[in-house]
C-alpha cells in the first residue's frame, strides 16, 4: 500500500465525510429543536440533487441551478413542519418520527414519479482535469474541492449566525432548554420551523455540490440519510461539532476501509463503518462530544 | 401491585395498562382467524393473510419491546432473516435430513441467542442511540447475508428446501399454511398477553414510566430489558421460518432496513402498548402496502400521505384512536363524568 494511495483514500473520505457532517448536521438542528429524528433528512438530499441536475440541463448556470435547487428543498421542508409537524404537536416522539418517516416514503416516491428510477449525471462544477496536491503525488478532482470548500464556508456561516445574530442565539437557547427559552419570550414555535427550514436547506446543498460526483438519483437519500444519521449519533446527538467530525470520522474510515481491505471483502466497507460506530458508541453511549443521555 | 388509576396523569402516559383482556376474547379471535378462509375469495386473498400473520407476529414482539419496556429497535429485520436463512440453510445443505420443524426451531433459538448477546451491550444505549444501534447492527447482518456467499449463497437466494408437513399431510397450500400461521399468531398473541400481565410486564411498564424510580424499587432494569429483547427476537425468528416456507424462497432484500422501518411503523400504527394494535397495525399496514403496489406508480406518494395522515388524526395509533373515539362517546352521554 503505497503512501499516495493512502492520500487519495484521505482525500475522498474527508469529501464524502464533508458531505455526511452536513447531513448529521440537518440532524443536529432538527433534534435541538425537536428531539426528533428526522427520517425526511435524506430526501432533502436526493431533492436537492435532483432539482439541480435537471435546472443545470436545461441550461440555467451552476450557481443558479444550486440555488433553485435549494431554494426550492428550503420551502418544503418548511412546508412538512408546518403541514404535519406542527398539527401533531404534543404527540410522543415515536410519533413525530412514524410521520417523517411517512414523508421520506412521499418525497421519494415524488421524486421516482418525477425523475424516474435512474441514476442522472451533472456536469463538474468546473471541469474534471485532476488536481496535483502535492502531497505523495495524489491527485483531486476540482469537484472535491468545490465539496469541501463549500462545505466549510456554509459551516463558519452557520457558527457566524449562531453566535453573532438574534435569531442564532435564541435557535442556541432553544436547543440548551427549550422551557427556559420559551420563558424569556424566545418563539420556540418558530425556531422549529426555522430549524426544519435550515436543515432543509443543507440536506438539498450537500445533494447538490455530490451530485456531480455520486450522480443523482431517486434513492440516493436513504444510505445518505442513514449515513448522515450515524454521524450525527457518532459525534453525540445535538452538538454541532460532534454531528461534523463524526461525519468526517465516518466518511474517513469508510473511504480507508473500502481501499485497504483485501480483494473480495470491499463488499464489507459499509460493515466497517457500521462496526466502528457501534464500537465507539459502547465505549461512549452518549457519542464522542455528547453532552448527556436522554432516555 | 395495582392497575395505574384512572387519573388524567394515567391516561396521558402511553404505558397506561388496558384493562386485562379477558380469555374470551382469544376464543373470538381464534373463532375469526379459523373461519377467514371460508369468506376470503381466492388464494391471493388468503395469501395477503398469511403475509399478514407473519408481520403480525414479529409486530407483537416489536410492540413489547417498543410498547411496555420502552425501547426502539431498528434492526428487527434482521431477527426475522436469521430465523428464514436458519430455516433455509438447514433445510438445503445438510441433505434434507433434519426435520423442517427442527430447522425452524432452530431459527427460533439462534435469533434469541444472537439478541442475547448483542443486547448485553447495545441496551446499554438509551433513546436515539439505542435506535442507531440496532440500525447499525441490523446492517451489519443485512451487509453479511449478502456478502457471506458460500453460506447464503448472496443475492441469488435460495430455494428448494423439505416444505413443511404434518402426520404426511405437505402444508404446501395457501390455505395449510394458513391455518399454522394463525395457530402460531395466536399462540404468541396468548404469550404476548401473559408476559404482559406477568411480573416481567409489570416490571417493563415501570421501567417505561421511569426508569430510576423502578430501579430504586428493586427492579433489575437491565435484566427485564435483555429478556424483552431476547423474546422479540425470537418471535421476529419464527416468523422468519415461516416467511421463509410461505415464500419457498429467501434472499437478504427481503430483511434489509426498510423493512425494519415498516415493522417500526406497524407497532405505532396499529397503536403501543397494545397487543390487538399490533395486529392491526400488521393488517392495516400489509393491506394498504398491497393494495396500492397494483395500482400505479404513485403509491409511494399515497402511502406517504396516509401515514402522516393518520399519525396526525390519531397520534396514539388506530386502536387507541378508536378505543378513545368510543369512550369520548360514552362520556358526552354522561357529560358529568367529564371532571378533567
Amino acid at each position: 500500500m503505497t503512501a499516495s494511495a493512502v492520500a487519495q483514500y484521505l482525500v475522498s473520505g474527508l469529501t464524502l465525510g464533508s458531505i455526511y457532517g452536513m447531513i448529521a448536521l440537518g440532524f443536529a438542528l432538527i433534534y435541538n429543536a425537536t428531539g426528533i429524528v428526522n427520517f425526511a433528512q435524506g430526501e432533502f438530499v436526493t431533492l436537492g440533487a435532483l432539482i439541480a441536475i435537471s435546472c443545470s440541463a436545461a441550461g440555467l448556470p451552476m450557481p443558479l441551478a444550486v440555488l433553485v435547487g435549494v431554494a426550492t428543498v428550503t420551502l418544503i421542508a418548511a412546508a412538512l413542519e408546518w403541514g404535519a409537524i406542527r398539527p401533531a404537536r404534543g404527540a410522543s416522539v415515536i410519533t413525530l418520527i412514524v410521520i417523517t418517516i411517512g414523508a421520506s416514503i412521499l418525497l421519494r416516491g415524488a421524486a421516482m414519479w418525477l425523475w424516474g428510477p435512474d441514476a442522472l449525471p451533472m456536469r463538474s462544477f468546473s471541469g474534471e482535469t485532476p488536481i496535483s496536491v502535492g502531497i505523495a503525488g495524489a491527485t483531486v478532482l476540482p469537484q472535491h474541492l468545490w465539496v469541501i470548500g463549500i462545505v466549510v464556508v456554509t459551516m463558519v456561516t452557520l457558527r457566524l449566525l449562531g453566535e453573532r445574530t438574534q435569531v442564532g442565539k435564541a435557535m442556541r437557547a432553544c436547543a440548551v432548554n427549550r422551557d427556559a427559552a420559551r420563558l424569556v419570550g424566545i418563539p420556540a414555535e418558530r425556531m422549529v420551523r426555522l430549524s426544519f427550514a435550515l436543515s432543509g436547506l443543507l440536506g438539498s446543498l450537500a445533494g447538490a455540490i455530490v451530485a456531480p460526483l455520486a450522480m443523482g438519483q431517486y434513492n440516493m437519500g436513504i444510505m445518505l440519510g442513514l449515513k448522515g444519521f450515524a454521524a450525527a449519533i457518532l459525534g453525540g446527538i445535538g452538538n454541532p461539532f460532534g454531528a461534523v467530525l463524526g461525519g468526517l470520522l465516518l466518511g474517513t474510515l469508510e473511504s480507508l476501509g473500502a481501499g485497504l481491505s483485501p480483494s473480495g471483502w470491499s463488499g464489507y466497507k459499509d460493515a466497517i463503518a457500521f462496526a466502528v460506530m457501534l464500537l465507539v458508541l459502547l465505549a461512549k453511549p452518549s457519542g464522542l462530544l455528547g453532552r448527556r443521555v436522554t432516555a | 401491585m395495582t392497575e395505574p388509576r384512572d387519573t388524567p396523569e394515567a391516561r396521558l402516559s402511553p404505558t397506561r395498562a388496558l384493562p386485562r383482556t379477558r380469555p374470551a376474547w382469544f376464543l373470538v379471535a381464534a373463532l375469526i382467524a379459523g373461519l377467514l378462509p371460508l369468506g376470503l375469495s381466492d388464494d391471493y386473498a388468503v395469501h395477503l393473510a398469511v403475509a399478514i400473520g407473519i408481520n403480525a407476529i414479529i409486530v407483537l414482539g416489536l410492540n413489547l419491546l417498543m410498547g411496555y419496556a420502552g425501547q426502539v429497535s431498528l434492526g428487527q429485520a434482521a431477527f426475522v432473516g436469521v430465523g428464514a436463512y436458519a430455516a433455509a440453510i438447514l433445510g438445503t445443505k445438510l441433505g434434507g435430513h433434519i426435520s423442517p420443524w427442527l430447522a425452524i426451531l432452530a431459527g427460533v433459538l439462534l435469533s434469541a441467542a444472537i439478541a442475547a448477546v448483542v443486547g448485553v451491550p447495545l441496551l446499554r444505549l438509551r433513546g436515539h442511540y439505542l435506535a442507531m444501534g440496532t440500525l447499525g447492527f441490523g446492517m451489519i447482518v443485512h451487509i453479511v447475508m449478502v456478502q457471506w456467499e458460500g453460506l447464503t449463497t448472496g443475492t441469488t437466494g435460495i430455494s428448494g428446501f423439505r416444505p413443511l408437513s404434518i402426520a404426511g399431510v405437505s402444508l404446501d397450500t395457501e390455505t395449510r399454511m394458513y391455518y399454522l400461521v394463525a395457530v402460531s399468531v395466536l399462540l404468541v398473541l396468548v404469550m404476548a398477553s401473559n408476559i404482559i400481565n406477568s411480573r416481567v410486564g409489570r416490571a417493563m411498564r415501570a421501567v417505561h414510566t421511569s426508569e430510576p424510580a423502578a430501579g430504586t424499587s428493586g427492579v433489575d432494569i437491565s435484566r427485564y430489558k435483555l429478556q424483552v429483547f431476547v423474546i422479540s427476537a425470537a418471535f421476529a425468528g419464527l416468523a422468519g421460518g415461516l416467511y421463509a416456507h410461505h415464500a419457498g424462497y429467501v434472499n437478504p432484500d427481503s430483511f434489509g432496513f426498510g423493512y425494519s422501518i415498516q415493522l417500526v411503523v406497524m407497532v405505532v400504527i396499529g397503536g403501543m402498548a397494545s397487543i390487538w394494535g399490533a395486529i392491526f397495525g400488521a393488517g392495516s399496514v400489509t393491506l394498504l402496502g398491497e393494495y396500492l403496489r397494483s395500482r400505479q406508480e404513485l403509491s409511494p406518494v399515497i402511502f406517504g400521505l396516509v401515514l402522516m395522515a393518520v399519525m396526525v388524526l390519531l397520534p396514539d395509533g388506530l386502536w387507541r384512536g378508536a378505543a378513545n373515539a368510543l369512550s369520548r362517546l360514552r362520556s358526552r352521554r354522561r357529560p358529568e363524568s367529564e371532571a378533567s
